[in-house]
């Protein structure tokens, strides 16, 4: 079956999102938004997308092969 | 009250930590990692409370009262997106090899990776020159919220004294566990009341929207970059969290994970994690340059002079008890990586060829820790520097070893030579760049740690490809097989 998100469209969200980062269009806007400043209220926002982003990437392209077999004990 | 509600909560951290003792089963590899058991939450807490220091919590909004809301931006959003990335592709081929091959620190696998005594050595001091400043900045912040907090009745160097003799209590007694019992705790205890706190002030402020909408009146320029971030800036300031790949707590706290995959949940709640805390701190910041006047390092302590000025008494109490958890629990991460680096790679491989009893490793580990702790409490009493730039100097030369990481975990082809060139490389620019005292190189706001970084990257490509490649034997230890298949053949736990 193949897979919702490839590995190399999430690689792909990593770097669009560090591109995205750079949020030169609101250097010197002090509106409003919900309360915060739109520099902040966007990189409020860019956190949240981040966790999103990273969602996708713990299902859909972990590194499975790194697992390594269980010797027991209690996980805590 | 303020004072009781702290005692309380210290008498709560120190009983945390002894119950964890509870499970203590004797060997080193329990002190030192916890028997590489903890799940995805105990992971995440650890995780994220050994990154959120004194830097985090009175350095963001000490930098916040100066430079605005840019501050976020530059370190917490960008730090959301990066570490867990560093997770995702370096933390868990990291656990993965700890857990085939048994190791304790870094600087263990640093030099078995590259077959070199000389690279690990150099590595190690490197290491501990750098971590002393984080933990310093610990001490230094804790005495300066204790005294703020109580109106002066603890005055700094007594705050610095018991938060010294609390953390050392826990982490000589519990080790990891009972660092990372305490340090779960303290990241509840400290984004409950951080939040209790953001509540509370802009409450009375009339909200947040009205805050900074005073904010506006008074200091238009905190709301906005303007001059005071560079575009530039905001870009190399990106390089900064790849710190996390070189910390020796968070290679510690790394290998506590039981299974590989038990790094999900970091991944995706630590963005979270950190937005949550950076933005009441940011904002507490800013909004502090409403009510007080400050220079420089006296920032520091802009968010507990805010709590003292708006949410007095019990609330004050609880408040600080949150910044106090905050700076504690990186202090201990810090301070038993450091101790179990001294241990293992100094004490147990050469002054014991490797071979050290359980309960010598243990009692040396504990030693080295309150050596540690004892002489960055003496020096903290005589430094007085801004929280935020004595970390950021601190992350600069994490993050610019970072290449060797990078190359440790991906490039066969690297070379101890390479690893040479590219540490010697950061030690040298890192000390030039120090003692210039430039924050940022020209006018564009470029940092001096993409600087470093760029060139470690080419130090370690052109010193190991001058080189000889590495032999076929270290190449098949540590590339030729993933996890499941090398704890098949049972090649797991060369012990080191």
């Amino acid at each position: 079956m193949k897979k919702a998100f490839p590995k190399w469209t999430l690689y792909l969200g990593l770097i669009l999102l560090y591109v995205l980062h750079n949020d030169l269009w609101l250097w010197n806007d002090s509106t409003l938004v919900f309360g915060l400043p739109a520099g902040l209220a966007y990189h409020f926002g860019f956190s949240i997308v981040t966790a999103v982003l990273m969602l996708l990437l713990v299902t859909y392209a972990w590194p499975k092969h790194l697992e390594v077999e269980e010797e027991g004990g209690r996980e805590q | 009250m303020t004072m009781t509600v702290i005692f309380i909560y210290l008498a709560l951290v120190l009983a945390v930590g002894t119950l964890s003792h509870k499970l203590f089963r004797g060997t080193g590899e329990d002190y030192f990692v916890a028997s590489r058991s903890f799940g995805p939450f105990l992971l995440l807490m650890s995780l994220f409370g050994a990154n959120m220091t004194a830097f985090a919590i009175l350095g963001a909004s000490g930098e916040a009262y100066h430079e605005g809301i840019g501050v976020f931006a530059l370190m917490a959003s960008s730090s959301g997106l990066i570490i867990p990335t560093v997770f995702y592709f370096i933390g868990t081929r990291v656990w993965s090899l700890g857990k085939r091959h048994g190791y304790l620190t870094q600087i263990q696998y640093i030099r078995q990776r590259w077959d070199s005594d000389g690279v690990g050595l150099l590595l190690f001091f490197v290491i501990s020159a750098l971590m002393i400043p984080y933990i310093l900045v610990g001490f230094m912040g804790s005495g300066i919220t204790l005294s703020q907090i109580t109106g002066g009745q603890i005055p700094v160097w007594v705050g610095g004294l018991i938060v010294c003799v609390v953390t050392l209590a826990y982490v000589t007694y519990g080790g990891m566990r009972g660092t990372v019992w305490v340090n779960t705790f303290q990241v509840l205890i400290f984004m409950t009341f951080g939040l209790a706190a953001f509540i509370v002030i802009f409450q009375k402020m009339g909200g947040v929207e009205n805050g900074m909408r005073m904010v506006a009146e008074k200091h238009p320029e905190l709301l906005i970059r303007g001059d005071k971030i560079k575009p530039l800036q905001l870009l190399s300031y990106t390089c900064i969290p790849l710190s996390v790949g070189m910390f020796p707590h968070m290679f510690l706290h790394w290998l506590t994970a039981k299974r590989a995959s038990t790094f999900r949940y970091a991944l995706v709640f630590y963005p979270l994690c950190i937005a949550l805390v950076w933005v009441p701190s940011v904002l507490l910041g800013v909004l502090g340059s409403v009510d007080f006047t400050l220079k420089g390092p006296e920032a520091n302590s802009i968010l507990a002079k805010m709590i003292e000025l708006h949410a007095p008494g019990v609330l004050a109490g609880f408040l600080g008890a949150g910044v106090l958890s905050a700076i504690m629990n990186s202090m201990d991460s810090q301070t038993l990586a450091l101790g179990t680096m001294f241990t293992q790679d100094i004490v147990r491989h050469y002054g014991f060829h490797d071979k050290m009893s359980e309960k010598q490793q243990v009692l040396f580990g504990r030693l080295f820790m309150i050596a540690i702790i004892a002489m960055t409490y003496v020096l903290s009493l005589f430094v007085n520097r801004s929280i935020f730039r004595i970390s950021v100097w601190t992350f600069t030369g994490f993050a610019a070893m970072f290449p060797v990481v990078v190359a440790a975990v991906f490039w066969k082809r690297s070379t101890k030579y390479g690893a040479y060139a590219s540490i010697l490389s950061v030690v040298v620019l890192w000390l030039y760049f120090f003692l210039k005292g430039s924050e940022e190189i020209g006018d564009a706001g470029l940092m001096p740690v993409a600087v470093i970084l760029i060139v470690s990257a080419i130090a370690m490509i052109i010193g190991s490809l001058l080189t000889k490649p590495p032999a076929p034997s270290t190449l098949e230890k540590f590339f030729a097989t993933d996890g499941a298949v090398a704890a098949k053949r049972g090649s797991r736990k060369i012990h080191v």
